[in-house]
């Protein structure tokens, strides 16, 4: 604790409070302008929430937008302001369903997971038609490598949602579990076969993402490249994205484009340490001050007391501090919260670069028994097999 | 059907939430009996909260800011409080300025609490942006001067834990016992009912009774026996109650307790003009002394006691009541005894006097029962 209060501290050296001296002086850049008529409108409907605050229908739709927003800006202020205008309802033990399924929305991107698989479930006991409950609860089911239970979620949407969603849950969780070629040419056949009008820009980005992603794992640079290139031509504002394409990047040597791609994007954490990346790699002159700055905001989360940065700061001490003992430390604690490709991966790499190959055991046995398939991680998995042997 | 919120399956994964979620900082540094305090709010919640960009063009400038500070000031100012011993310690703004922190620009306060005494307690309320944001916190750090060095405190405000005490000093047990004590004396000398509860019962002291007539006493050592046995019980019985009460084993509603408290001033008084106990008055000293150390708990509770040093203020608390008691029966006993031979003694002091007890004790009872101002 006092550790991260000298860190706050250290930050705060770096700025002292000062009083601007002109009045035009630009302190704050907006995501959005008020003016913006989405903006202006989600104002409008959020005043009148604060004439009636117990209004359920109005507050799940503000809070719905807010959970949009959220993701699109990377900033999780809205997922603050989402669950305050759910409060009415928010500590309820059995809230209505639409509130249930925000509130496990939000208690999972906090990493949650528990309570908010406790809310899905029930909403399903209520209304087993809900996709957007067996969609999310899929969702966490293979964040957390529960991967039967995800298939068991996916499948109950065939019925209820359009034919790529389902496709799309399903090759998700099938192309970690063993099957990736499967998945990815099932995902992509379905994809094409949907009419281009019937997909809405958000599907087929979500698609498009996953091809890339199964795409980069299976090695295929080139499809990966060209389904990177098509979700970017959607002109979606998607941190996400924006994210997965700098790792590819990353991965081919081309930190070039890194940098062009998210230098006006140091808000983002995971996209600061993303162009942190990239600079390393040029060795440029802006490196020392972007790496300060995340330590910063890593310092201030712990101060917190949050725990969803788990994954980024594992891999910002492993290869920009190189302390791969610390990293190895905050690799396995975040694995033993989310089991995803990156999760992964960073237990191997810092096991690696720490030589304490030993601790990577109880990641290469959960590989083994599950068939994740990734370039990369194969890579790793031989390596250390050979040192282990 | 509402579309889909499909990134539910991305949502977790890389750096999707990679800014920092809303904190603001607070510095609050102790210097005797004043607070100075730091406060850095990020100019996007405030903007978020009252409303920055007037121009609207999705830029907040420092022009901006300016023209909005009263309201900053209003808002944030009214979202905190902070407590030396249970009083509040108002706040004023020194300065506004502005500072960069790793995730944007926030808006710093400068300010400064003045609290009437050296705080002992400090209790903290903390509720800014709760209501809009529950997942906003606020860090704190807090700096008092101790012994040999300063201390400093980090803390976390959330809705949950929206209210913290920290006991200053609490390292320097002795200067804490006497303070305890000092309020013991405070509160007995302040407290008119209890003094009058034991004047009622202590005026006969000197006196005995004959064939339904009030007589002064022989000796000395006579008055001397029943104060002791009348103070002794009382104390006992209020050291009892205010222990129990303190640790929270028995607990009654504050109203009922002062308003029984009134009620045994009344009797205590009355039990002068027309007698029922006499020499057994030290059985009424116990018995009523038992609700007067409820009343006396809830005083000290009031102070705002942080655990580790509930013990310590409870004895330290008690030992001051006892010696301001003993004060006044020091007073007492040599005046009445001076006194008991004469008529003046009997007639007015004893009887007017436990009238006028009596009197006060009804209004008092009526007062606090019912809930309302007899005589300002």
């Amino acid at each position: 604790m006092l550790g991260s209060m000298a860190n706050l501290g250290s930050q705060n050296a770096m700025a002292a409070p000062f009083v601007p001296s002109d009045e035009s002086q630009i302190l704050e850049k907006l995501q959005t302008t008020p003016n913006n008529p989405a903006t202006r409108e989600l104002r409008h409907k959020r005043a009148q929430l604060l004439v009636q605050p117990d209004n359920l229908p109005l507050a799940v739709q503000v809070a719905r937008r807010y959970i949009g927003q959220a993701r699109a800006e990377a900033d999780p202020r809205y997922l603050g302001y989402a669950q305050g205008v759910l409060a009415p309802w928010w500590k309820m033990e059995r809230p209505p369903s639409q509130v249930l399924v925000l509130r496990a929305i939000i208690n999972q991107s906090n990493h949650n997971f528990k309570d908010a698989l406790a809310d899905l479930s029930l909403v399903l006991r209520r209304e087993p038609n809900n996709a957007q409950a067996w969609l999310t609860r899929a969702s966490i089911f293979r964040v957390v490598g529960s991967y039967q239970k995800a298939s068991h979620d996916c499948l109950k949407l065939l019925r209820l949602t359009n034919e790529i969603i389902s496709a799309n849950c399903i090759s998700g969780v099938a192309g970690q579990n063993g099957k990736l070629l499967e998945s990815y040419n099932l995902l992509l056949g379905v994809f094409k076969k949907s009419p281009a009008t019937g997909l809405s820009p958000d599907e087929k980005l979500w698609v498009l993402i996953d091809l890339a992603e199964m795409a980069a794992r299976a090695g295929r640079k080139q499809a990966a490249e060209t389904h990177y290139q098509a979700a970017l031509a959607l002109n979606i504002q998607d941190s996400y994205l924006l994210g997965a394409y700098s790792d590819f990047l990353l991965d081919q040597g081309r930190p070039e484009e890194v940098i062009s791609l998210l230098k006006d994007k140091v808000r983002a954490d995971g996209l600061l340490l993303r162009l942190a990346l990239a600079e390393q790699q040029l060795n440029l002159p802006s490196l020392p001050t972007h790496v300060a700055a995340l330590g910063a905001r890593f310092g201030a989360s712990r101060l917190r007391g949050d725990i969803v940065h788990r994954r980024e700061e594992a891999r910002f001490t492993l290869v920009l501090l190189k302390n791969p003992q610390r990293a190895l430390k905050l690799a396995q604690e975040n694995w033993m919260v989310q089991r995803e490709l990156w999760d992964a991966r960073l237990v191997l790499e810092a096991a690696i670069a720490a030589q304490r190959y030993s601790e990577a055991r109880g990641v290469l046995a959960w590989l083994a028994e599950n068939h994740l398939e990734d370039i990369h991680i194969e890579r790793h998995v031989q390596l250390l097999n050979s040192v282990t042997l | 059907m509402l579309r889909l919120i499909l990134w539910a399956a991305l949502l977790f994964s890389n750096a999707v939430y990679a800014h920092k979620p809303s904190d603001s900082y607070l510095t609050l540094d102790i210097q005797k009996t004043t607070i100075a305090g730091q406060w850095d709010i990020a100019v996007r919640d405030l903007e978020y909260a009252i409303g920055l960009d007037e121009n609207g063009d999705g830029e907040i400038s420092w022009g901006e800011l300016r023209a909005h500070h009263a309201d900053v000031a209003a808002y944030a100012l009214a979202r905190l409080r902070l407590y030396a011993d249970g009083e509040v310690c108002p706040i004023r703004i020194k300065q506004h300025l502005v500072d960069n922190h790793s995730d944007g620009a926030y808006a710093v306060i400068r300010f400064v609490a003045d609290c009437a005494n050296e705080p002992y307690v400090l209790a903290i309320n903390y509720n800014l942006f709760f209501d809009i944001d529950p997942q906003h916190r606020g860090l704190m750090r807090l700096t008092y001067p101790d012994k040999s060095a300063p201390v400093t405190q980090s803390v976390i405000f959330s809705p949950g834990q929206s209210t913290q005490k920290f006991n200053l000093n609490s390292t320097d047990l002795l200067r804490q016992f006497f303070d305890y004590a000092e309020m013991g004396i405070w509160h007995i000398s302040i407290g008119l009912d209890h003094i009058l509860f034991l004047l009622a019962l202590l005026l006969p002291s000197v006196l005995r009774r004959e064939e339904a007539q009030w007589q002064a006493v022989t000796q000395l050592r006579t008055a001397l026996w029943d104060v002791f046995k009348i103070v002794t019980a009382f104390t006992l019985a209020h050291s009892i109650t205010l222990s129990l009460a303190t640790l929270q084993v028995i607990s009654l509603p504050t109203r009922w307790v002062e308003s029984a408290i009134a009620f045994s001033i009344v009797l205590a008084a009355l039990n002068n003009i027309y007698p029922v106990f006499q020499r057994q008055r030290w059985i009424v000293a116990f018995i009523f002394g038992l609700i007067h150390g409820m009343g006396f708990a809830s005083a000290l509770l009031d102070l705002g006691l942080a655990g580790n040093s509930l013990w310590l203020a409870l004895v330290a608390f008690n030992v001051g009541v006892e010696t301001g008691q003993l004060a006044i029966v020091a007073v007492f006993v040599p005046l009445a005894y001076g006194l008991c031979r004469s008529v003046f003694y009997r007639r007015l002091v004893l009887a007017m006097g436990s009238l006028l007890i009596a009197a006060m004790g009804f209004v008092w009872f009526l007062e606090r029962s019912f809930d309302m101002k007899l005589f300002v």
